[in-house]
């Protein structure tokens, strides 16, 4: 079978099977930008138990691998009363993950914002939420973006995993196929060539206008 | 709803400390197969032929892009349509080692670059062969840089083992999983590998930076 009759016999397979994977980039992503901000925050607090909680938390999600957080929230969790299907099982275990690295790059992207804007806004009367969300926080974006956009390829990748609970991503339908053709060259061979399109034309061209965007808007260019 | 049993974890902690080993070997093993690899790929796109370095460098980049579980699976499955049978642990050193020898080779790219321009030159002038030139003055100057990286590597390709579970090597995920559908118990044998995770990397994460220190100390840093 060559590979145009596979794919042509095949392709609406693939296809859906890439939808859901595009699907829990997006909720992964949102879910781990926000453990990011929440976690980087709390690491920089005065509290000393928001502090613990957030080192904890980063520390526990970066030891440990993404596959043993994937079985635990989807085979411990229920056990626990907390019952949750296997597709936000999937998204929730990759966002968190992200989430625990994403917060390191948004601590480190604070730390870079120089002390001069910081006593700036305390000089103008800002509260310290306003100080943050109005001046800290945009400069610390545009420091951080580069390794987000790293962390977001990351990000697709580590969707992959949640083929091993059976949400039915290209991981998964890519093995489902292989499974009843043994034509293994061209599926995951296919599914590598969506995975690379994926990153490399939909990820990074993405960061890196975010990049720009968002350096123009600050005046930076 | 929460029945932690301490008697059944002493019964399989044997089980799971063999597969520890297991873990263990396959990350040394795969590390060992990155560092070398890692250093061609990094020297091939040094070489004055642009088509080898074309080549290398979207290799890399593709590798890098896509999931390592897509991977193994690919070494796996599509050598015997070819023919070519591998085992389990073969075809997962073979994946885990060049998808970490990428990561590898941009490190020590980083690294030859961030070795100024003037011991290049001072090499040339005490005319030095090519190879003399890497041998004695630049890639001794470049590792310093290029520690952390390899450190932050080491406790990865960690993490990243247990996905070799899907082709069946019995590293820790694989028998904490066999143990769960032995006994339907998931809690403890899952609950038990996040605990190994975090007793092996969290240290490693802390030898590394000390030895790290002792080196840029060694050499003057």
């Amino acid at each position: 079978m060559t590979i145009l009759d596979f794919l042509a016999q095949y392709w609406p397979r693939l296809l859906s099977g890439t939808g859901v994977t595009i699907a829990q980039f997006f909720l992964a992503a949102v879910l781990g930008i926000a453990i990011s901000l929440a976690m980087g925050l709390m690491k920089l607090s005065q509290n000393r138990v928001l502090r613990g909680a957030a080192i904890t938390y980063i520390e526990i999600f970066r030891g440990t691998s993404l596959l043993v957080q994937l079985y635990w929230i989807f085979f411990v969790l229920p056990l626990f009363g907390v019952s949750i299907d296997k597709f936000t099982a999937g998204y929730v275990a990759v966002g968190m993950n992200i989430g625990a690295y994403g917060a390191e790059l948004v601590r480190g992207g604070i730390l870079s914002v120089p002390r001069g804007q910081w006593e700036a806004a305390l000089a103008i009367n800002m509260s310290p939420a306003r100080r943050m969300w109005r001046i800290i926080l945009p400069q610390a974006l545009v420091n951080m973006l580069p390794p987000w956009g790293n962390l977001m390829i990351e990000l697709l990748k580590g969707t992959a995993l949640v083929s091993l609970i059976s949400v039915a991503d290209l991981m998964f339908q890519a093995k489902q196929i292989n499974g009843s053709t043994f034509l293994s060259a061209q599926v995951f061979g296919t599914a590598l060539v969506i995975y690379y399109i994926l990153a490399r034309f939909l990820v990074t061209p993405f960061m890196r206008w975010l990049e720009r965007a968002m350096a123009r808007k600050l005046g930076k260019v | 709803m929460f029945d932690w049993k301490w008697d059944f974890v002493w019964e399989i902690l044997p089980r799971l400390l063999v597969a520890t080993g297991n873990t263990l070997l396959a990350a040394g093993a795969g590390y060992a197969i990155a560092l070398v690899l890692g250093l061609v790929f990094a020297l091939a796109q040094r070489t004055p032929y642009w088509a080898l370095t074309f080549v290398v460098r979207e290799f890399v980049e593709f590798i890098r892009s896509t999931p390592l579980l897509l991977q193994i699976f690919f070494v796996f499955y599509v050598g015997p349509q070819f023919g070519l049978r591998l085992s389990p642990w073969t075809s997962g050193m073979i994946a885990i080692g060049l998808h970490y020898a990428c990561y590898l080779s941009e490190v020590y790219r980083g690294g030859i670059e961030s070795v100024p321009r003037g011991q290049w030159e001072a090499a040339t002038a005490l005319n030095m062969t090519i190879t003399q030139k890497y041998r004695r003055v630049i890639i001794p100057q470049a590792i310093p840089t290029a520690l952390s990286g390899m450190g932050n590597y080491l406790v990865g390709i960690l993490k990243d083992t247990p996905m070799l579970s899907v082709i069946g090597v019995a590293e820790l995920i694989h028998v904490a999983n066999a143990i769960g559908s032995e006994h339907y118990r998931f809690l403890e044998p899952i609950t038990m590998v996040g605990i190994i995770f975090l007793a092996i990397s969290l240290p490693a994460a802390g030898l590394i930076r000390l030895l790290e220190g002792r080196v840029r100390r060694k050499l003057g840093l």
